[in-house]
């Protein structure tokens, strides 16, 4: 993963995030992925420039942050482990990989490790529900886990 | 030789290994010498045989799954023929062959981004008839198909066109709810991973047929693949006429893009979707304004789901009657289910209306994976209702599982063995609902709160909680601003219903 830029650059990106938005019809979203692209999440040194550029206030800023599981207000750590909780994945044995994984890390949802290595997030449904329990590491879709191929990807990212 | 191979790109593949199998295809047929066309299709929605690895052979597809990366060299040894993984023609498959597919017809056969492919089977041929047509005979040939809305609401199509035609406006929004949170369900993704042109084709028909200029696809980012797949084919349609000023060089101008969704359940909900694209928080509006009249930034805006939109190419390719002539009662045409959780044979089974629920899971889904006897099956989503074994001989359609105090939901089936606990999965209903509500409505945000507290009394053996819950049920039900609150209740009391031995047993054993 590239190290993100200091947020000394914070202006100059983000001023040429808001420009590729001036066009967009409900950009605050897109604005904010984008941010989170960037970042890895959203700096609170970011929500008096966006607030301004739209016109909306802090308030209603972080109202939106804030509403939404996918936007983090501090940083995730070097990977990110999310394991499906919903009754698909419960029915095929979901329960045993979600007791797994906090186990194994030792921390419980939305933790981070000590080492900074793992972030562990629940997710309700990836659509893998037929070949439950299924998990996303770093963004890519994994199924059919057990705890044996659970331990095989911590072992892939060394947490 | 050369050999024709497809391998899928479906997340459900490429979730359990469908890339290092192609990798190992064609690593394998360099090291050979052999001359290989990979096609990367959909998937035919077998998922249990994923990765399902075909072969094209005199124009006839030969399945092998599941295949392992592994299992790559033993199949070009045995000339991708005679081998232990081999499935015959693809089509000969006895869950292929009892399909009816309409909606899903070209998903797992061509390459997604392939528009050639695209129109080589039926694509674009139900835009350019609609193109001969004038709105309203366009919204006649909507309402005669007999599509109502497969997000669940079951709502029927061709009237919210017809509200949204008939609204005056400067601008006017075609909106895909491709939010596909519900559990159990995944042909969203599914089509539009493996078919995205015919989600655009119907998104096109809508906008000239309604005089909306632009669309939006909501989804969510749970699916990346369909993320990928979806942005990709609109810039294609885009590069070939289909999408822009001039769609087809017909004069009318329609353009569309994706949004993606940030994690919240409710958002599947189109008043809180409409919020959400404006970049709002997700909460849910009061309705009237209907969004036909005022929905997206004020305007007369179409918000249908991913399936009913690709359900419309092929209404107009076939016509209305075709679709019609299929399904049952008042459900009419076909309905993509997706048969999922504890179930030996898991996947997308696209059928006209009427199968019964006890036919999908233990015939069509072979009962359960453990091996076990099935307790309960979800239909619908978290939302639907717990079915028990004495109701399985309910026919899949609105009204047949209404009147059965459940709903068919986005068409989700999840089965459960013995090992289920019914009282944890009422405890789960409401914690889900506790962590999605959007807060608006006390009944959904409080009630689901303290629902969880109250099942959690009925675990402890406290059986004058049980009254409790039901009335905090129908408090939810009556008084929630959406379906989120409102039905979260189905689960909850059907749990409850029809598995009182969980509920009053586990009181019991505390007790004592």
């Amino acid at each position: 993963m590239p190290t993100p830029p200091a947020l000394a650059d914070l202006e100059g990106r983000l001023g040429a995030i808001l420009a590729d938005h001036a066009a967009c019809e409900g950009p605050l979203l897109p604005i904010l992925h984008a941010v989170q692209a960037e970042w890895g999440h959203v700096p609170q040194e970011a929500l008096p420039i966006i607030a301004g550029a739209l016109n909306i206030s802090r308030a209603e800023l972080h109202g939106v942050v804030s509403f939404y599981h996918d936007f983090r207000e501090a940083p995730a750590g070097r990977h990110m482990l999310k394991v499906c909780r919903a009754e698909a994945c419960q029915a095929r044995g979901g329960r045993a990989v979600e007791d797994a994984a906090r186990a194994r890390l030792g921390i419980d949802w939305h933790e981070t490790t000590a080492t900074g290595g793992m972030t562990l997030e629940p997710v309700y449904c990836l659509g893998l529900c037929a070949t439950g329990p299924a998990v996303m590491l770093d963004g890519r879709v994994v199924a059919r886990v057990d705890e044996a191929r659970l331990d095989a990807l911590l072992a892939e990212v060394e947490a | 030789m050369s050999l024709k191979l497809y391998v899928p790109r479906d997340a459900a593949a490429l979730a359990v290994d469908a890339e290092k199998v192609a990798e190992a295809v064609l690593a394998e047929a360099k090291i050979r010498g052999t001359e290989v066309e990979l096609v990367r299709n959909g998937s035919r929605g077998m998922l249990w045989l994923e990765p399902l690895v075909e072969v094209e052979r005199d124009g006839v597809r030969h399945a092998f799954g599941p295949v392992s990366p592994r299992d790559v060299a033993a199949l070009f040894d045995a000339e991708w023929g005679d081998h232990a993984l081999a499935l015959g023609p693809t089509e000969e498959i006895d869950w292929m062959k009892r399909q009816t597919r309409l909606t899903f017809a070209r998903v797992g056969v061509i390459d997604p981004l392939s528009l050639e492919a695209y129109e080589a089977h039926g694509g674009l041929k139900g835009l350019r008839r609609a193109l001969g047509m004038t709105g309203p005979e366009m919204i006649e040939e909507m309402k005669e198909s007999g599509l109502r809305g497969r997000g669940g609401a079951g709502f029927p199509t061709g009237i919210k066109w017809d509200t949204v035609q008939k609204a005056q406006a400067d601008r006017k929004y075609i909106v895909a709810n491709a939010d596909e949170g519900d559990s159990g369900t995944f042909a969203d993704r599914m089509l539009m991973e493996g078919d995205p042109f015919s989600l655009i084709e119907g998104m096109a028909i809508a906008g000239i047929c309604v005089g909306a200029t632009q669309g939006y696809v909501y989804l969510r980012s749970e699916y990346p693949e369909a993320i990928h797949v979806m942005r990709e084919a609109i810039r294609i349609a885009r590069a070939h006429g289909l999408l822009g000023a001039s769609v087809l060089g017909s004069g009318f101008a329609y353009d569309m893009e994706v949004r993606v969704g940030a994690g919240a359940y409710v958002c599947g909900e189109e008043t809180s979707l409409l919020n959400s694209l404006e970049g709002k928080r997700g909460v849910v509006r009061a309705k009237p304004p209907l969004p036909a009249i005022e929905g997206f930034l004020g305007k007369p805006t179409v918000v249908n789901n991913v399936i009913s939109l690709g359900t419309v190419p092929v209404i107009f390719e076939k016509g209305a009657a075709h679709y019609r002539d299929f399904g049952l009662g008042r459900s009419r045409g076909t309905i993509p289910i997706q048969i999922a959780g504890n179930v030996k044979f898991g996947g997308l089974f696209e059928t006209a209306f009427g199968t019964t629920l006890g036919a999908l899971v233990d015939e069509i889904g072979g009962g359960t994976a453990s091996g076990r006897p099935v307790k309960a099956v979800q239909v619908g989503g978290p939302l639907g209702a717990y079915f028990p074994r004495a109701l399985f001989d309910t026919p899949f359609g609105y009204e047949e599982f209404d009147g059965e105090g459940g709903l068919i939901g986005h068409a989700g089936v999840v089965v459960f063995d013995e090992q289920a606990d019914m009282l944890g999965m009422a405890r789960f209903a409401m914690e889900f609902c506790a962590v999605e509500s959007c807060g608006k409505c006390t009944p959904c945000r409080i009630g689901a709160v303290r629902g969880v507290e109250t099942v959690d009394r009925i675990a402890r053996g406290d059986a004058d909680a049980i009254p409790l819950l039901t009335d905090l049920c129908d408090t939810m039900k009556d008084g929630s601003l959406c379906a989120l609150g409102g039905f979260t209740p189905y689960p909850v009391l059907s749990a409850l219903m029809h598995f009182p031995d969980d509920f009053h047993a586990r009181g019991k054993e505390a007790a004592e």
